[in-house]
């Protein structure tokens, strides 16, 4: 489905100044599966996202989806191929409705469901939501909830989520990981997330930690999960796990 | 009445062969269709060009229909046209005008027109702008729009100018007396060379009287574009202006908020924004596969909605 070949990205700047975001990834996504990419802030997560959704160019590297090299195709040129994308910090319109962007978001899979659906899905079944622009007057969560119903109304092969936790309150937290399961289960499609989230790694079938640039472990969930939370309590209580340290 | 004529009002007043009211057209400086009705009565002046519209207090529901249209090069129109809206009344005018050229002389649609609403009347004025044609003749359009509003009652005036007028001075003067309120929406669109100023001014007499002035427009090419509001508020009132702009190409565009407060409970606001197209913006819609000339479309579509 998705192969990323040697990718690396370097920011703009003079020789000694220049910043190296990704070294030379090797990362492979098979069809219907359900990747979890994690890491430390600054790590480059965010920036392989949008390398793979085509926002930004890589400065080494391949990419291939369904066995084409899409490296020089542009966001909708991959788009129509398949993909989907879900901004960490969703994109404010003045104008445009909730109603305008869900309905090019499900253009060809209209008949099928009602776009209402949709925002149903996300918690935001109030029929005055189609209607209401894509403005400053949404609160952040709505917002990130748009964004996620409009990435589920594509039903693309591969749905790409930056951090769709970000924003979101604990209510409707419950719900995400429940609309992650049932898009699973219902697309068909393969899923990147990039998530801090625990309940969103213990639900991926693969995850990939990201550091410094770097993939310092990929595996399936059963493998990595356990070393990540090792060390997280690791980090918070150097004498060994919870509460240990004190006895 | 002549094809040009038809076509311009399908655009500016959704004419689809009849009017649903009382209307009046104007078509090269004559009339080309008039009909009262019962409880609006059109009359033409006498002492210059232009009619005098009356709705009869406490009329509900009612439609007035007042297009002008210039068809053709080298028209210099000018029309006075009032309206008088008795108490209680409510309801929708749609004005509009469209230039069509096709020679190299000029044309020009001069329209001013004055509202006088009584007590508790509300009036929905709409109104749109077009210029049409081939001709490289300039296709003027200079709208004035006079507005006093007794105690209680409101007006909402929805102007658009989309494409085509090369030039335009759209002049916009409200005065509201007690608990009166007025929302003015404007949405211009230039490109090439046109020039497109607007000039708004309320007086806020009445207490309890608000203004809300919203103008969005879009700049492209080489056009320019000027948007000045001026509110006074002279007693406790509340009064909002606002001013968001796309430039695009060499679009210039300039806001001028004007604000003055003479009571102590005034609360007036200006807020203006002016930029090009949001690159995420473009991105956005690039994901949900629109590439970036269509992108940048439905993005303005949206915002001159």
């Amino acid at each position: 489905m998705l192969k990323l070949t040697d990718i690396s990205f370097q920011v703009d700047g003079s020789a000694a100044s220049r910043k190296e975001i990704l070294k030379n990834i090797d990362l492979a996504v098979d069809d219907k599966k359900f990747l979890v990419i994690t890491g430390p802030n600054g790590g480059g997560k965010s920036t392989l996202a949008k390398i793979i959704a085509g926002i930004e160019k890589p400065t080494s590297g391949s990419i291939f989806f369904d066995g084409k090299e899409i490296t020089s195709l542009t966001v909708n040129e991959r788009a129509d191929l398949g993909m989907a994308y879900a901004f960490q910090q969703p994109v404010r319109f003045k104008g445009l409705t909730v109603r305008d962007l869900l309905e090019l978001a499900a253009k060809d899979n209209q008949e099928s469901r009602p776009i209402s659906d949709y925002l149903c899905d996300v918690g935001l079944c109030a029929p005055d939501y189609l209607d209401r622009e894509v403005n400053a007057s949404l609160s952040g969560g709505e917002i990130k909830r748009i964004e996620i119903a409009m990435a589920m109304a594509r039903k693309s092969k591969l749905t790409i989520f930056d951090e769709p936790e970000a924003g979101i309150d604990l209510w409707s937290f419950n719900n995400l990981i429940d609309i992650f399961k049932r898009l699973r289960e219902e697309s068909g499609g393969s899923i990147i997330i990039i998530s801090h989230q625990e309940r969103i790694l213990e639900i991926a079938d693969e995850i990939v930690v990201l550091s410094s640039g770097k993939i310092t472990a990929q595996g399936k969930r059963e493998d990595i999960l356990p070393t990540l939370l090792a060390e997280e309590h690791a980090g918070f209580c150097p004498m060994g796990k919870g509460g240990q340290a004190h006895e | 009445m002549n094809n040009i004529t038809e076509q311009l009002l399908e655009i500016v007043s959704d004419f689809k062969g009849s009017f649903d009211g009382a209307f009046n057209i104007r078509e090269d400086s004559q009339c080309a269709g008039r009909q009262s009705t019962e409880h609006i009565q059109i009359i033409s002046k006498t002492d210059k060009p232009g009619i005098d519209i009356k709705v009869a207090p406490h009329t509900v529901g009612e439609k007035v229909y007042i297009p002008a249209c210039v068809t053709h090069s080298d028209v210099n129109d000018l029309v006075y046209n009032d309206f008088y809206i008795g108490e209680g009344a409510d309801v929708v005018i749609v004005a509009g005008c469209g230039v069509h050229t096709e020679g190299e002389e000029s044309s020009q649609h001069n329209g001013i027109h004055r509202f006088f609403l009584e007590k508790g009347a509300r009036v929905l004025y709409l109104e749109k702008h077009i210029g049409i044609g081939g001709g490289t003749g300039e296709r003027i359009i200079n709208p004035q729009t006079y507005m006093e509003l007794a105690e209680d009652s409101y007006m909402e005036m929805d102007t658009t100018q989309i494409k085509g007028v090369d030039s335009t001075n759209r002049q916009t003067k409200a005065i509201l007396q007690k608990g009166a309120k007025v929302v003015i929406k404007e949405k211009i669109m230039t490109d090439g060379s046109q020039v497109a100023k607007t000039n708004f001014e309320v007086d806020l007499d009445g207490e309890g009287s608000g203004a809300h002035l919203l103008s969005r427009s879009v700049a492209k090419g080489h056009s320019h574009q000027v948007f000045r509001s001026i509110i006074n508020g002279n007693t406790q009132c509340s009064g909002h202006s606002e001013c968001d702009a796309i430039i695009m190409d060499h679009g210039v565009v300039q806001a001028i908020p004007e604000l003055t407060a003479h009571d102590i409970d005034a609360a007036l606001i200006h807020e203006a924004a002016i930029g090009k197209i949001a690159g995420e913006q473009i991105t956005k819609l690039m994901t949900l596969g629109l590439n970036e000339t269509q992108a940048e479309q439905k993005i303005i579509e949206g915002f001159l909605k």
